[in-house]
């Protein structure tokens, strides 16, 4: 082992860190939006990831069956697709399910937990109960070569370049536009907001909405990297909620912080470890985290 | 209930004089030919749903949750093999009746469900079950009510029940003479054991282990579990290539399977630079895990679609034309399509169907109809059958490579614990 190659693999090692900050931030950004702004446990993120991932599948179907030549370039179109999707389907299960829970926290839970029940089983009447694959544009896939000794995943730069645009979007979104001002407004005190002329229930729509919109993309990305099925959304939900609750849940700021320090934790004890034992580490930091500090890395300071 | 239990008592009464009545008078033969060979109360002693002219079994596999991934195939072979039989006359000239129940992906709904069956339905058989969880959790059950279950899956070995059939391959059988294999063929020296975290993995790599380092006399490298449901392996993967080992030798399943492989490609391990072995990755994986990245991949099974001899080119036809032309079959999907052959010939052996006549007459069955050729059923229940090395191609099939002699089944294997 030559020290270019040790160098090589430190490298790489380095990256992998920064991927799997860059995945679980964005499996756990459309969350917060929803739990940390709205203070919706939504059990069914995952599947709302399933449909992005689906919706990926779908049109990579049809655009190899219809439109050959437009393969290599369906990819970036699809995921607006899948967040459009994403987002009606949200919109939907807010107008029928959640809005009459708001009062009743713990019910949504579990109201949003059988929705993802009903989903994977619509999932699977669907698309078979059989996990697909969908055709990716040859340019996602392999590595990119700086030097002979390091290969590093174009997927994984795909993934880190897409959760810097939606993180920046969403920023942008929350402290610069009309919503993200009556958005705050609700989530300070949700009675004065009303009392001023904020239609807070369209407010909580919308938010619900985009929050779902956003793991419509989060699952349509994850697709270069993970499985297509009906259960797939479950494979992420954990660590979406890991995320979330350690970085202090009505703060974007902690979302990211929380998901680059369980990032690096994760995959330097993984790289030293075995994958289990990692694992265990990574939650006992976690825990103990939490432990001292009960309401994560960030709070927001609102007016309860 | 009175009144619907005094029906019940008087019903076959009538039927049986009328059915004798009309035999005598128009000498109907067909009706007498099995019933005077195999009357009902000598096939059936113990209370079996058995009657004249039917047989009653279950199917026991998980319809919803998350293992119906795996287990549709299975669902779907035992399906088209019962619907064979019946079309061929059935077994001892009666038609086999499926109840078919939801497992659910959940363990206790697998144990209550095949209460249900054994209990209240009295099957004749069951074939069903998929992982191992759902197999000890039905194991006591028919052990207890005295059931026959056939069981497709490729497991770690270490069990031989009585009221099992085990058709797929126990570990030594799928993972010793792949080993074997790799180190004549590819010149292997040293290798890296990868697997999710429970017990199949684990036990099958502990076997791996104890035959590379104490018999192939090797090195293993390394060795690494990850939780079920895993999705990030960039860290393995640089630990792989810190290692680089001859082969890599994984044992991934479910989504994380379909993760580790597109990351693997994704990190430009490819089949040109790197030789993996695979025993958890059939056809029907290959549909979600993309064929162009397992592409030059060698995977151990007993089993591959592309299998070329007759009885499985019939085999495939009658899956497609049964449940379309898309359809792929993989290892265990075959092996779940040979129970109800295996249980057919074995009433017929027995000349009934009650369990401990079937239990017994089960050791020295032979099958010469199967898609993977001959198989015999050893005394330990478990089937004797062929290891073959299959080397995945784009399309999602494999391209077979190798194929052993039958190896006898070992499910307590010496040396290996």
């Amino acid at each position: 082992m030559t020290p270019a190659e040790i160098g090589g693999i430190v490298a790489m090692q380095g990256f992998a860190g920064l991927s799997l900050f860059s995945v679980l931030l964005l499996m756990a950004l459309g969350l917060a939006i929803i739990f940390g702004q709205m203070g919706v446990i939504n059990m069914a993120h995952g599947e709302f990831m399933t449909i992005g991932a689906y919706t990926i599948f779908a049109c990579s179907q049809l655009t190899t069956k219809y439109f050959p030549g437009f393969q290599p370039y369906y990819f970036p179109l699809a995921i607006l697709v899948a967040f459009v999707i994403a987002f009606v389907v949200g919109y939907a299960a807010e107008y029928l399910l959640i809005r009459h829970l708001y009062k009743r926290p713990l019910d949504t839970l579990l109201a949003t937990w059988g929705l993802s029940l009903a989903m994977q089983q619509t999932f699977r009447s669907m698309f078979g109960a059989k996990e697909v694959s969908a055709t990716l544009p040859e340019w996602l896939m392999g590595s990119v070569k700086p030097s002979e000794s390091i290969d590093i995943p174009i997927n994984g730069l795909f993934v880190m370049g897409l959760t810097t645009l939606v993180t920046g979007i969403v920023f942008l979104m929350l402290y610069r536009s009309r919503w993200g001002l009556r958005v705050r407004a609700t989530v300070a005190n949700r009675t004065m907001s009303n009392a001023i002329g904020i239609n807070t229930k369209k407010v909580d729509r919308l938010t619900f909405a985009i929050g779902c919109g956003i793991a419509g993309i989060a699952g349509a990305a994850f697709t270069t990297i993970g499985s297509t099925g009906p259960t797939s959304g479950s494979l992420y939900i954990v660590d979406a909620f890991l995320v979330v609750t350690f970085g202090g849940a009505a703060s974007l700021l902690g979302t990211i912080a929380s998901a680059f320090g369980i990032a690096q934790t994760q995959s330097i004890t993984e790289f030293f470890l075995t994958g289990s034992m990692a694992k265990v580490l990574t939650l006992l930091f976690v825990v103990t985290v939490l432990m001292l500090r009960p309401q994560g890395l960030f709070v927001s300071k609102i007016r309860r | 209930m009175m009144d619907r239990m005094r029906i019940e008592v008087k019903k076959p009464l009538v039927r049986k004089i009328l059915i004798g009545a009309m035999s005598v008078l128009l000498g109907m033969p067909a009706s007498i030919s099995f019933g005077a060979d195999f009357p009902t109360a000598k096939v059936n002693t113990t209370g079996l749903a058995v009657t004249d002219t039917e047989v009653t079994v279950g199917d026991l596999h998980s319809k919803t949750g998350t293992m119906a991934i795996s287990e549709t195939g299975s669902i779907q072979a035992e399906t088209l093999a019962i619907e064979q039989i019946n079309a061929m006359g059935g077994v001892l000239g009666r038609k086999i009746k499926v109840i078919y129940e939801d497992g659910a992906s959940d363990w206790p709904t697998f144990a209550e469900k095949s209460k249900k069956l054994l209990v209240n339905d009295k099957v004749a058989a069951v074939f069903g079950c998929w992982t191992s969880a759902s197999r000890k959790a039905v194991l006591p059950i028919f052990e207890k009510e005295n059931g026959m279950l056939y069981y497709p899956t490729f497991y770690e070995g270490l069990e031989q029940s009585k009221n099992v059939i085990y058709t797929g391959q126990e570990a030594t059988q799928q993972i010793l003479a792949g080993l074997d294999w790799v180190v004549k063929e590819k010149k292997a020296k040293t290798f890296f054991l990868i697997g999710s975290d429970y017990i199949w993995p684990r036990t099958s790599n502990k076997i791996a282990r104890k035959h590379i380092e104490n018999v192939l006399k090797l090195k293993v490298v390394g060795e690494e579990y990850y939780p079920l449901g895993h999705t990030q392996f960039n860290s393995l993967i640089n630990k792989i290539k810190l290692q680089k080992p001859d082969v890599i030798y994984a044992i991934v399943v479910g989504g994380s399977n379909v993760a580790f492989y597109k990351q693997l490609k994704a990190a430009g391990v490819t089949a040109d630079k790197q030789t993996l072995l695979t025993i958890s990755v059939t056809e029907d994986e290959i549909l979600g895990i993309g064929g162009e990245n397992v592409k030059g991949f060698y995977a151990a099974m007993k089993y591959f679609q592309s299998l070329d001899n007759p009885n499985n080119k019939a085999f495939v036809e009658a899956f497609k034309k049964r449940w379309g032309k898309d359809a792929v079959i993989g290892d265990v999907t075959q092996a779940a399509y040979l129970g109800p052959w295996l249980w057919k010939a074995t009433v017929e052996k027995a000349g009934s169907f009650d369990i401990d006549k079937v239990a017994a007459a089960s050791p020295g069955i032979e099958l010469k109809t199967a898609p993977e050729g001959y198989v015999k059923l050893h005394e330990n229940h478990h089937l004797w059958s062929k290891l073959r090395i299959g080397q995945a191609l784009e399309t999602g099939q494999y391209k077979v490579l190798y194929e052993s002699d039958l190896i006898e089944p070992n499910p307590f294997p010496k040396g290996y614990q």
